[in-house]
């Protein structure tokens, strides 16, 4: 289940609804708001999705996991909205009976997520500008 | 022929919505694009907006009919 929230995201409880007897493995990502990018600092982030088809999409990538690696359960949360430095802007969780497919499906979900969810930020930096990622035109 | 207009990101503070609906003779999104494009001032190039037509991902040559809802999506950045 991918599912865009606009409340934090918890990595305790979502791991816990991936507990499955069948599985060895476990691995999960969690995507913090880091304080400078590319050299800047950075105070916040703004992210905003088009939620319909964000969930979509999620969801297209992680039916792909299942059908590419032998996974027992999967589910990922992006959220949306103004967060703060160390927040938890993004999580996905995998399991499967051993760690290799645990892994490659976990770096395969978040890459591609990040490549193509409809989700954007907006930085905020401490000099006051702010700037919306990858949208720069020179 | 009227079709509805969602503004996210960059494109909504460019253009200071979130939708419209508008009247407009585009044959396609990219049509579209270029229209608002050039009213507007939107600073991203077509070739960097996707578009999505009724929630799903469309070519940015597909046909618009009356009653659609397009979106414009600009570079994503998840994560």
């Amino acid at each position: 289940m991918f599912r865009i929230s606009t409340d934090s995201i918890d990595p305790a409880t979502l791991e816990a609804a991936l507990t499955d007897a069948r599985a060895g493995a476990c691995v999960t990502f969690c995507g913090w708001v880091r304080n400078a990018n590319d050299g800047q600092p950075v105070l916040s982030l703004e992210y905003e999705a088009f939620a319909p088809l964000a969930e979509k999409e999620g969801e297209r990538i992680l039916a792909e996991a299942r059908e590419k690696f032998a996974l027992l359960g999967v589910a990922a949360v992006h959220r949306v909205g103004h967060l703060q430095i160390g927040e938890a802007a993004v999580w996905v969780g995998v399991t499967a009976a051993h760690r290799g497919a645990a892994f490659d499906a976990c770096r395969y979900i978040i890459d591609e997520l990040k490549a193509r969810v409809p989700v954007w930020k907006k930085e905020h930096y401490a000099s006051g500008a702010s700037a919306w990622i990858n949208c720069a035109t020179r | 022929m009227k079709v509805t207009v969602q503004y996210f990101a960059l494109l909504r503070e460019q253009r200071g919505l979130t939708q419209e609906t508008l009247e407009t003779t585009a044959p396609t999104p990219a049509a579209l694009y270029e229209e608002l494009r050039a009213r507007h001032a939107f600073t991203l190039p077509a070739d960097r907006v996707r578009a999505a037509i009724n929630g799903e991902f469309a070519a940015a040559t597909a046909a618009l009919r009356a009653g659609d809802t397009v979106v414009f999506i600009p570079p994503v950045a998840g994560g």
